[in-house]
């Protein structure tokens, strides 16, 4: 059952092989025995879960059942759920249970799905590896000595194990599209606008975009046509129509146009990568498509910008944990400042203040021009080196990361990090469509072939993945540790 | 030394809006603490700002009001600092791109002259919530339901030159701003408030002296009195040999004296940049002239049309347009009498008399227009006279009679001018007054005239108020003079 993608699941729904309650209880069990050792929840809703499988199974037998009613899934700890704690990986909202839902989890509930829980992750989003969770890291299931990615970690490993079938994460820089690669899964990170961020604890609220992780494209098809729209509550939300992204999932793809940047196969991308990339484009070829090198010539300013900008927008939206009205209050404040740096500094990790103190020092009197207006200036230019090479091409490929899951605690310096999301940075400054689907291994850990498109273009890249899947069957590959839980 | 006072204000305005400007929870004063405020205005997380439109509409209304450019697009930004009633660490305001350009507003002075001073821009603007010290022992108490309140800053150039300009400055922005209806303007409750920045500079130089920015200030009263000790204060410091610093200082009605709150080594860095979580504003032409067809007639307008067409003079036109209530109280009264003169002086003198002594505004008088124009017909039309409309005012202020006429014919105040019925009352009061008859007639002539008055009274006495003085007085002065 735990090997099924979502799509094979609600047939098995539909026909009435499975019932939902099933399928929930199979899914808590797996979590039960396998999470001690992943660490990939940070909560578990089994009770809540279960009933809602059976009104799942009630709507069902009345009739009522939509495509994805039953079907379980989890939700990185930065959506928040009304009643259930929503901690954002930190200790500051470890005590924090929003009076609301997400707008993604309000339309995944009106789909009838079956939330068992909130996923691990970075701090406030802001890693590249889960390590920076208050509550711990997470293990890559396919090498237990390896991290899933970041920050959307937790819900990587939990669809790669098996302990659900599908989860929703958010992508900043690469936070979805990275640890899909690591663990061997399919990452869509949309069009900013394209999902309401209404409800989402912000990192960096112009380049956050949350999207479904799943085990094919198909998958995350499906769970895109619930997710997607215009959204009243977020203003930055795009009006403009969704369509059935499951429709165009079998068109061919002779005659496509694929690009692939030059700056994304140079010095630091691991050669495993390199090659098991190239092999997927020869694919591509085989289904009839073109391939020629394209070039994105600010691509090497990408990290740098993002690193102004995303700090800049995080160190004042992370402003209201204060310890006034909600989150972490340090013990008998003396006074006023007491409280605040008290409350900031036993709450926040390191790695959330490393990034509240660049961007305070980036939005300064005096530096904010030579940082934050010229950082904007920067991913104007970044965004016009894509629309310029999509009047060429339909899709650009590459890498979704230079290597290969590392090993945990392999990267002491920040910067070591950031330079993991060089290939995915840029894809959030420019505001377009971004997927990673499996597409080989190198030493045992998955490696993620990064396809991205131009705004607005989901159904393609779900498309050109989807066909991909079709010719490959990387994405069928589960790890041995997802196997081994009886 | 002569000196020279330099004056500019930033008057906060708070927008009439039935939600604030970023949610959709009320604007109503005076709630319990903290009901007003939903998820948007406590800052959780996870939850966005959405823009009320009618914040907008009200900005841009003040903008036209104001003669102002109205950009095509304005921008939000954050203003970060920390404090207890600030909840997002931040507030969402305009930096860099304010919904309002410059502009200008006439302000009117006492002796009636007239002073363009221009604004610099207005923008839009999020109010903080409140910090509570009393009641709390030793703790602060925080009230958020004023967070999220639309505010609309307006920043003047430093064009005003003394208190009183500064004032008249003041009077005239909430005239507008309430003509628009875009705010009630009420200062007690804190619907309109301003920052005064005070400099002084020897009279001649064209360099500006340091300044000092008083915050706060929440009435005409208190503007005057706080420029009036900052000024005193600014010229003692230089004339003693010291130097006045770039400060907010805070103005205490109590004691009548500004205070230093901080110096500007000590200001905040409020690390301003573009609001992430909304979109910019775009104004498109047919919006502004759809607006701008929505304006009612501004007090400027209103003051020289009071002047050219009604021919009022300068201060009626002036006190008579000062507010939307008085200027269409006047109107109406004037439209029922069609006599603006008698329509001026009874609304000004009369009625705000009344209105004052009772402490109740022109919208609650109790008098309504319609009655005071017709009273104001029957004097007109020689039905009453001077004295019995007084009274038929009173009738009406107490309620007792629906209209004028009702008043007249129930306390029988119908003015008598049948000559017959008044030379039988003045007949009477002759025969009852030989004393006076006998020293009116041995007054020398010029003397006369005055003494008559004697015998008015009495005929208009025993009228009980209704005989015609005029006709009293002619025929008073044919009967006595004929004695001679």
């Amino acid at each position: 059952m735990h090997d099924k993608t979502v799509t094979q699941l609600a047939a098995a729904l539909k026909s009435g092989e499975l019932s939902s309650r099933e399928l929930t209880s199979h899914f808590l069990q797996r979590i039960e025995k396998a999470d001690g050792t992943l660490n990939s929840f940070i909560t578990v809703t089994a009770e809540q879960a279960l009933n809602q499988a059976e009104a799942a199974d009630n709507a069902r037998a009345a009739g009522k059942a939509g495509k994805l009613t039953g079907i379980p899934f989890a939700l990185k700890d930065i959506f928040c759920t009304q009643g259930i704690k929503t901690s954002c990986g930190s200790k500051m909202l470890d005590n924090f249970i929003a009076p609301y839902s997400a707008t993604v989890v309000e339309k995944l509930n009106a789909a009838g799905t079956i939330s068992l829980g909130k996923t691990n992750m970075d701090e406030f989003a802001m890693g590249s590896s889960n390590e920076s969770s208050y509550f711990g890291a997470v293990k890559n299931p396919w090498d237990l000595t390896a991290v899933p990615g970041g920050s959307s970690g937790g819900s990587a490993a939990a669809v790669a194990a098996g302990l659900v079938p599908a989860a929703m994460g958010t992508d900043t820089g690469g936070s979805i599209r990275q640890p899909a690669a690591f663990c061997g899964i399919t990452g869509l990170k949309p069009t900013y606008g394209r999902v309401s961020r209404y409800g989402i604890i912000a990192y960096a609220s112009s380049l956050d975009q949350a999207g479904p992780m799943a085990k094919s494209a198909e998958d995350c098809a499906h769970l895109l046509n619930v997710i997607a729209g215009h959204d009243v509550r977020d203003s930055t939300s795009v009006s403009r129509g969704v369509p059935d992204y499951t429709e165009t999932l079998n068109a061919p793809l002779s005659g496509l146009k694929i690009g692939l940047p030059k700056e994304y196969f140079g010095d630091g991308l691991d050669a495993d990568v390199e090659k098991a990339v190239l092999e997927a484009v020869k694919v591509y070829e085989s289904l009839g498509a073109t391939v020629r090198e394209v070039s994105l010539p600010h691509t090497h300013y990408a990290i740098p910008a993002y690193y102004v900008i995303a700090p800049a927008e995080a160190s004042s939206n992370l402003s209201r944990y204060d310890g006034v009205r909600f989150g972490h209050r340090c013990d008998a404040p003396a006074d006023l400042i007491d409280l605040y740096t008290r409350s900031r500094a036993e709450g926040f990790g390191d790695e959330v203040k490393r990034r509240i103190l660049i961007g305070t020092h980036t939005l300064s009197e005096g530096f904010f021009d030579a940082y934050y207006t010229k950082a904007q200036k920067v991913r104007r230019l970044i965004r016009q080196d894509f629309l310029d090479a999509f009047e060429d091409v339909d899709v650009l490929m590459g890498p979704a990361s230079p290597t290969p899951a590392f090993d945990l605690g392999a990267k002491k310096d920040p910067v070591s990090m950031y330079l993991q999301d060089i290939y995915t940075i840029a894809v959030n400054l420019a505001g377009i469509p971004g997927i990673s689907v499996p597409a080989g291994f190198s030493n045992g850990r998955p490696v993620g072939l990064q396809i991205l498109g131009t705004h607005f273009a989901e159904a393609q890249l779900l498309n050109v993945a989807h066909q991909f899947q079709q010719a490959t069957d990387w994405h069928l590959q589960r790890p041995a540790f997802a196997e081994e839980i009886a | 030394m002569q000196w020279e006072t330099v004056i500019g204000l930033e008057v906060h305005v708070q927008l009439a809006t039935r939600s604030k400007i970023f949610s959709g929870a009320s604007t109503a004063f005076g709630a319990e603490p903290n009901t007003q405020a939903c998820a948007v205005d406590l800052g959780l997380p996870g939850v966005l700002p959405v823009l009320n439109e009618q914040a907008v509409a009200m900005a841009v209304q003040f903008g036209l009001a104001v003669h102002a450019d109205i950009p095509e697009v304005s921008v939000f930004d954050r203003k970060n600092y920390f404090y207890p009633d600030l909840p997002k660490g931040y507030q969402t305001s305009q930096m860099y791109h304010p919904i309002v350009g410059a502009g200008d507003v006439e302000i009117t002075l006492d002796d009636e002259s007239t002073k363009r001073i221009r604004i610099h821009h207005a923008h839009l603007e999020e109010d903080a919530g409140k910090s509570l010290h009393e009641d709390f022992h030793g703790m602060t108490g925080i009230d958020l339901n004023r967070a999220g309140t639309p505010l609309l800053e307006i920043v003047s150039e430093p064009d005003m030159r003394s208190a009183k300009e500064a004032a008249a400055y003041l009077k005239a922005i909430h005239s507008i701003v309430t003509y628009l209806g875009i705010s009630d303007g009420n200062m007690a409750e804190g619907s309109m408030r301003c920052d005064v920045n005070v400099s002084v500079r020897p009279k001649g130089q064209e360099a500006f002296g340091t300044r000092a920015e008083i915050k706060n200030v929440n009435s005409f009263r208190f503007v005057e009195r706080a420029i009036a000790f900052e000024v005193e204060r600014q010229i003692e410091l230089i004339e003693d040999g010291g130097k006045v610093v770039q400060e907010t200082r805070l103005f205490d009605p109590e004691r009548d004296e500004t205070r230093s709150m901080r110096t500007k080594e000590e200001a905040n860095d409020y690390r301003y940049f573009p609001c992430p979580d909304l979109l910019p504003v775009v104004l498109d032409q047919a919006y502004l002239d759809h607006l701008r067809s929505q304006l009612p007639e501004l007090p400027a307008d209103k003051r020289a049309r009071f002047q050219a067409e009604l021919g009022l003079s300068a201060y009626d036109a002036h006190v008579l347009s000062a507010s939307r209530e008085m200027a269409e109280f006047f109107e109406e009264v004037q439209q029922v009498c069609g006599d603006a003169k008698q329509a001026a002086n009874w609304v000004q003198g009369e009625l705000s008399g009344a209105l004052n002594r009772e402490n109740l505004s022109i919208q609650n008088s109790p008098v309504s227009a319609r009655q005071l124009g017709e009273l104001i017909n029957r004097v007109l039309d020689d039905t009453i006279n001077g004295k019995a409309a007084k009274q038929v005012f009173q009738a009406l202020w107490n309620g007792q009679g629906d209209s004028a006429d009702a008043v007249i014919d129930a306390k029988g105040l119908k003015q008598v001018t049948d000559t017959g019925a008044i030379e039988v009352m003045i007949d009477q009061v002759i025969a009852e007054s030989p004393a006076q008859v006998a020293q009116y007639r041995d007054s020398e002539p010029d003397k006369r005239g005055k003494m008559i008055g004697y015998f008015v009274g009495q005929v208009m006495k025993a009228s009980r108020g209704t005989a015609n003085p005029q006709q009293v007085n002619g025929l008073l002065k044919e009967k006595l003079d004929a004695l001679l």
